[in-house]
């Protein structure tokens, strides 16, 4: 059935009203203080994000995206986010065939299909943890969990003393070459706070990526969690990682 | 990145904690070593050591002034570093390092040369003319009370300052230790371990520095060695050297039993790019060869090849410690964390973080304990001359 006039009215008001409300909320992101829009209370979210392994091509549009929204340098590579292939032989599980080439940036070249052999794709990104070890070593503070679940840099008070890159069991974090400061992936904060989806959830084709709130009842990710298997990395770190896998391999490290 | 093999984490290729970071422990350590070793002296009153007990003061002051400028040249903001002292993470390992370095360095190290040294720099401040005057003057604090009775508080708040100051050279350097051993995400430094092994291998870096200073200090005066003292003090580093090789050997044992996720890795790291650091330098030249050394020289009856083992001994062990440090900071950035590959580190020469930089930063302690050695001679029984 064609939408009628009234739900195309209803539609189009909600995006009148939602694009004002972002951009008042863009003059706080500009200041540096998202979390004071006023249509934004950071105490009513707890953000996390769901990766459908199964769905994932490697395509690499989230690396690009990311690179260009966050400004992340291209040259050295670093990434904020970074797809893997995984090519394991069910035969020796031990040593499983694992690359990233450019972080996945160009997508991946295609591999002579092996017999037997599993093969998929890992996107991978800062897991905002709980209980982050990069948030428990900085000493001085300049890296925090925000209160909307989101690890976040000051860097205008970092040292770059890199004591958080090491602590980081995911190799999420590196050293930002321009401001020389720890930088890692941010959820996009200057987005979700404004409503939008982050970078690779936004370009992701075939929908890999889900940007969830668990503190609102009504997100679909509760309802994700409880009908999926999923996962997190490296469970044993304690360090209770917001990202959230389906369908990953127990030898995704 | 062709110095990649394996798999590694993309932002896992670059180092970062380069040799500077290397020097950190090494240097703290000759530190708390060199002090332990001037407080046997003080508090367990062991004469034999006496001729060292204020080059050891004086060493550990020197390498203790160094220590934080290889951490301040390292940080991407050095001028942000004050940031420790003013807002300090309380949960962060790494943030107690100002206040630690500053209570050690300050109430401890320098309020015991000064009580130490009072006597003397009053002596020479009413001695001198001009500058030098004024110098010793200041030194003095302006109190010229050198009777009997004020000697004696000194002596006794000497004696109690060494005794806080022999916890706080453990706390010191097993800090040290604790800032790599509490990463539980690297494997290679995750281990309760480690500020024990840091604070043995400190002690045992830090006799030998000592041991060596003595000789080349008593070769450049033109003394005689005193052998009793020299012979004292290769027992201690036997002895010290003994307990840090068998507490890295329970490490390495309790490693390889467990045998955990990681250790396949490390152990293959261990064998091929770690091999001449870890298996020739570290344990075989630095650990194994001093030790016997030192347990064969007490057989060898003529001075002075006896004197040559132990500076062939300490020199060996300065490099074994060195060794240590490099392969648990280094070491412990070669692998990924998702132990499927393995990266090298380059270090380059003329850079902030070089080898030029690293070898300057080595030698400037030496310059610093010859300047120190130059205003408060630490030898007592060749009273200062002057022109």
């Amino acid at each position: 059935m064609p939408p009628d006039r009234r739900e195309f009215l209803l539609q189009t008001g909600k995006l009148l009203v939602l694009t004002a409300a972002a951009s008042t909320a863009w003059d706080y992101v500009v200041a540096g203080e998202p979390e004071k829009a006023p249509d934004y209370d950071a105490t009513k979210h707890w953000w996390a994000m769901i990766i459908d392994v199964e769905k994932c091509i490697g395509c690499g549009r989230c690396v690009q995206a990311c690179k260009a929204e966050n400004g992340v340098s291209m040259e050295p590579y670093y990434f904020r986010t970074w797809i893997e292939r995984w090519e394991i032989d069910p035969d020796d599980p031990e040593h499983p065939h694992v690359e990233s080439p450019n972080g996945g940036y160009d997508g991946f070249a295609t591999r002579p299909e092996k017999q037997g052999v599993k093969t998929f794709f890992v996107p991978k990104l800062c897991n905002q943890c709980a209980d982050s070890p990069c948030v428990q070593v900085c000493p001085v503070g300049a890296t925090f969990l925000s209160p909307d679940g989101v690890v976040l840099i000051d860097k205008e008070y970092c040292l770059g003393c890199r004591y958080c890159i090491q602590a980081c069991p995911y190799g999420s974090r590196y050293l930002d070459p321009t401001t020389h400061t720890a930088d890692k992936c941010t959820l996009c904060y200057h987005r979700i706070t404004k409503g939008l989806q982050t970078a690779c959830v936004e370009v992701c084709p075939t929908q890999a990526r889900y940007l969830g709130d668990l503190k609102n009842p009504k997100d679909a990710i509760h309802e994700y969690l409880r009908t999926h298997v999923v996962h997190v990395l490296k469970p044993q770190m304690a360090t209770h990682p917001k990202t959230f896998y389906n369908g990953l391999d127990g030898s995704v490290r | 990145m062709g110095a990649v093999d394996g798999f590694m984490y993309p932002n896992e290729m670059e180092l970062q904690w380069s040799i500077l970071i290397v020097l950190y422990p090494f240097i703290t350590g000759l530190v708390a070593g060199a002090f332990i070793l001037a407080s046997l002296e003080r508090v367990f009153n062991v004469q034999a050591v006496k001729p060292t007990y204020r080059l050891a003061l004086l060493t550990a002051l020197a390498f203790m002034i160094v220590a934080p400028l290889p951490l301040q040249l390292h940080l991407g903001h050095p001028e942000r570093s004050f940031e420790m002292y003013l807002t300090p993470h309380m949960t962060s390992a790494m943030a107690m390092f100002g206040f630690i370095y500053l209570w050690y360095l300050m109430a401890v190290l320098v309020v015991e040369i000064w009580l130490e040294y009072r006597r003397e720099i009053v002596h020479w401040w009413q001695r001198s003319t001009g500058l030098k005057r004024f110098a010793y003057r200041v030194l003095a604090l302006g109190s010229s009370n050198v009777s009997e009775d004020a000697l004696r508080i000194d002596d006794r708040v000497g004696r109690l300052v060494t005794i806080v100051g022999i916890p706080s050279a453990f706390l010191l350097h097993g800090y040290v230790g604790f800032i790599f051993g509490s990463i539980k995400a690297n494997p290679w430094w995750s281990t309760p371990m480690m500020p024990v092994v840091f604070l043995f291998s400190a002690m045992v870096s830090g006799i030998a520095l000592v041991m060596l200073m003595y000789v080349v200090t008593t070769w450049y005066r033109k003394v005689e060695t005193d052998m009793p003292c020299l012979d004292t003090i290769a027992r201690y580093l036997l002895y010290a050297f003994l307990i840090d090789f068998a507490l890295e050997m329970i490490d390495l044992l309790h490693r390889i039993y467990e045998a955990d996720e990681s250790f396949k890795t490390l152990d293959f790291m261990v064998h091929t790019r770690l091999f001449v650091s870890q298996i020739v330098l570290q344990i075989m030249l630095g650990t194994v060869v001093p030790i016997g050394l030192l347990a064969i020289a007490p057989l060898v009856r003529r001075t002075r090849s006896r004197r040559a083992l132990y500076v062939v001994a300490g020199v060996l062990t300065l490099i074994g410690i060195f060794a240590m440090r490099w392969n648990v900071v280094i070491g412990g950035q070669l692998f990924s964390k998702s132990f499927l590959g393995y990266t090298t580190y380059k270090l380059q020469f003329a850079t902030r973080e070089g080898l030029g930089v690293a070898v300057a930063l080595l030698i400037l302690p030496f310059m610093l304990l010859a300047g120190l050695v130059h205003v408060l001679p630490p030898w007592p029984h060749a009273p200062r001359e002057r022109a």
